[in-house]
């Protein structure tokens, strides 16, 4: 099912949550609404939801308002961070639970209800924990029976909060591939909030990346990182190094450094942050090298695939630190020691004026 | 090879355990000892007798009946004062969560005397209820009303920290499952406080049942009618029958211990149900 949201605004006291959001979420994908706590992306699930009320815009289902009507009316699976399984109930009774409180009309008979429950816990592959408690579930099991409770009232559409935010790595990992799975079986238009953009971009079919109520950039994995629009979602997704310079006749200058080609429409003698990911950087060693930025080694680590290079900039980019990737072989080939002085030389950069990157709070503005 | 001993960040568990029981036998057990001793020097057939005089046995009906209907009807609105209390934000609240305590710290026969003012006929609710038939000061109405009073405090405090650490989400999920508002109460949220609410009761109603001061102001001490049980004791004492005075002690104690072990049982019980650790 479609859901569509248009020119939501929700305020907590002086404290805007969504500014004007307006999203698309096709039939039977998979969405990742992607932002740094406190921008939003709780708030408009739970608008979507009906948890929450927003101050102003409307939900549509299936192109149907339902700005109005109340959580129970919409059919909307919801998943809680932390579970929310009522304790006083076992595994079973708890999936049971969609079940057994519709109107007595509607509602299934115990048979009926025992068979969609056994089915549901085989699909999270559970069945054996269907006397158990909560209490007595690890965190990954009592995330997977909220689903399957979430699943057997065939919600229209299936919205989960940080689903594997409260569980450790490994598991979180295990589950996300298992979510992937199980998503691809069942086409369920879902929407889930996550603040780890590894899990966004490895999860979602579409990525919504969220910004102080605003929503900042909409894609599929790739798009969002590799052609991000913003330079907050450039600073969000991946790591990357920032260079602080101006902007002289078509090229950035840091202190007395060519560092590249802007590139754009950024004017002459603008102030500007350059962008680079750290695999964009290279190292030129050598006391004829003129090109990029001076910067001094201060830390090797080539236990990966990938080397990483830790430096620190000199001259015109004193007191900033970068981070560069390079291949094995590349470090083999240059063989650097700490302390020596190299320039690093940026294979692509995007140039953003100083003003946007200070405002949308990335990199390290001085 | 020796036992090793289980390390704890704090000691004294030998310490503490031998402290808890000296203290316990000394406030609590040897007192309550000496009851039963005082009324073994009755014989079975004296002890019968004087614990089964028809105004006896009409003090038990009325101490335990309004206890227990007061423990009833302070859980039932204490589960809303505190629901109100911690759900909700409105002006003075805190002064209300002040006020609760107020049972508490009054004493008792201020509270009595307060409530007879109020109720008699002449009262400012007196004057307007009699007229209607309602008599409440001067009988047994009257008890409850003051047992009430001082039940107030016990459900109240129970059951507010349980519903402070009630996150909202458990409700929220009951709604997003399609449950109406009767049912995320009764099916969810009620069963969670349940255990706290049972001792609630189980504490108001203890309250009641040893409640002297304010209840005989009020209750108009009418033999067959509006006696209770700690009136009926004192009233032994003050003809300097000792041993009749303890005897009906006796009884009211093993009363009170039996209600409350059944109280305990039925907690442990809905514990257990629950997948609790008891």
């Amino acid at each position: 099912m479609s859901i569509e949201v248009k020119n939501i605004r929700k305020s907590f006291g002086n404290f805007v949550a969504l500014d004007g959001v307006s999203l698309d979420f096709p039939s039977g994908e998979l969405v990742a609404l992607l932002g740094p706590s406190g921008c939003g992306k709780t708030t408009l699930l739970r608008v979507i939801a009906g948890l929450e009320q927003a101050d102003e815009g409307t939900v549509l289902l299936e192109g149907e308002d339902a700005s109005g009507t109340h959580a129970r009316e919409r059919r909307v699976g919801f998943v809680f961070q932390h579970y929310a399984l009522f304790r006083h109930m076992t595994v079973f009774d708890n999936v049971a639970f969609g079940m057994r409180v519709k109107p007595r009309r509607e509602r299934p008979n115990e048979a009926a209800v025992r068979r969609k429950v056994t089915e549901l816990l085989e699909l999270v592959q559970l069945d054996w924990l269907a006397d158990r408690f909560p209490s007595q579930l690890s965190g990954g099991q009592r995330q997977r029976i909220a689903l399957a409770r979430a699943l057997a009232v065939e919600p229209r559409v299936l919205l989960l909060d940080e689903p594997f935010g409260a569980l450790d790595a490994k598991v979180r990992k295990e589950l996300r591939r298992w979510l992937r799975r199980l998503h691809d079986d069942l086409h369920i238009t879902s929407i889930f909030v996550t603040h780890d953009q590894e899990e966004a971009l490895e999860v979602a079919d579409r990525v919504v990346l969220m910004d102080h109520g605003h929503v900042e950039q909409v894609g599929s994995p790739e798009e969002v990182y590799r052609h991000p629009a913003t330079a907050f979602v450039y600073g969000f997704l991946g790591s990357v190094n920032f260079f602080h310079g101006r902007v002289d006749e078509g090229s950035v200058r840091v202190g007395d450094d060519h560092l590249g080609a802007s590139g754009g429409d950024v004017a002459h003698g603008a102030e500007v942050v350059a962008f680079a990911r750290p695999y964009e950087l290279d190292i030129v060693t050598g006391s004829d090298a003129t090109g990029g930025v001076a910067a001094k080694v201060t830390r090797v680590l080539s236990f990966g695939v990938t080397a990483r290079v830790e430096l620190d900039g000199i001259n015109g980019s004193a007191g900033q630190h970068f981070e560069v990737e390079l291949t094995r072989e590349r470090a083999l080939e240059l063989n650097l020691t700490e302390g020596q002085e190299v320039r690093l030389v940026p294979s692509r950069l995007r140039v953003f004026e100083r003003s946007v990157v200070v405002a949308a709070g990335v990199g390290v503005p001085q | 090879m020796a036992a090793k001993r289980r390390l704890r960040v704090l000691p004294g568990f030998g310490l503490s355990l031998g402290y808890t029981f000296t203290y316990l036998s000394l406030i609590v057990l040897v007192p309550l000892a000496a009851v039963f001793i005082k009324t073994s020097s009755l014989s079975m057939l004296e002890f019968w007798n004087v614990v089964t005089t028809p105004r006896v046995v009409a003090s038990y009906k009325l101490s335990f009946g309004a206890s227990l209907a007061a423990a009833g009807i302070n859980t039932v609105f204490g589960l809303m004062l505190a629901w109100a209390l911690v759900r909700y934000t409105f002006p003075g609240k805190k002064l209300v969560d002040a006020l609760i305590d107020l049972p508490f710290a009054l004493p008792t026969a201020v509270a009595g005397i307060a409530l007879t003012a109020l109720y008699a006929k002449n009262g400012w609710l007196g004057q307007y209820l009699e007229p209607m038939g309602i008599k409440i000061a001067f009988g047994p109405w009257g008890v409850l009303v003051a047992l009430v009073f001082i039940g107030v405090p016990f459900v109240v405090r129970t059951v507010q920290p349980i519903l402070e650490d009630l996150d909202t989400e458990f409700e929220e999920a009951s709604a997003s499952l399609g449950a109406d508002r009767l049912q995320t109460f009764w099916i969810v949220v009620l069963p969670i406080i349940f255990p706290a609410l049972l001792t609630g009761f189980a504490l108001a109603f203890a309250r009641a049942v040893g409640e002297y001061g304010s209840v005989i102001f009020i209750a108009g001490n009418i033999p067959m009618v509006s006696e209770i049980t700690p009136l009926m004791i004192i009233t032994k004492l003050e003809q300097y029958d000792y041993v009749g005075a303890t005897a009906i002690a006796a009884v009211m104690l093993v009363f009170s211990f039996i209600l409350l072990l059944i109280i305990n049982g039925l907690q442990a019980w809905t514990a257990r149900r629950t997948g609790r650790e008891v």
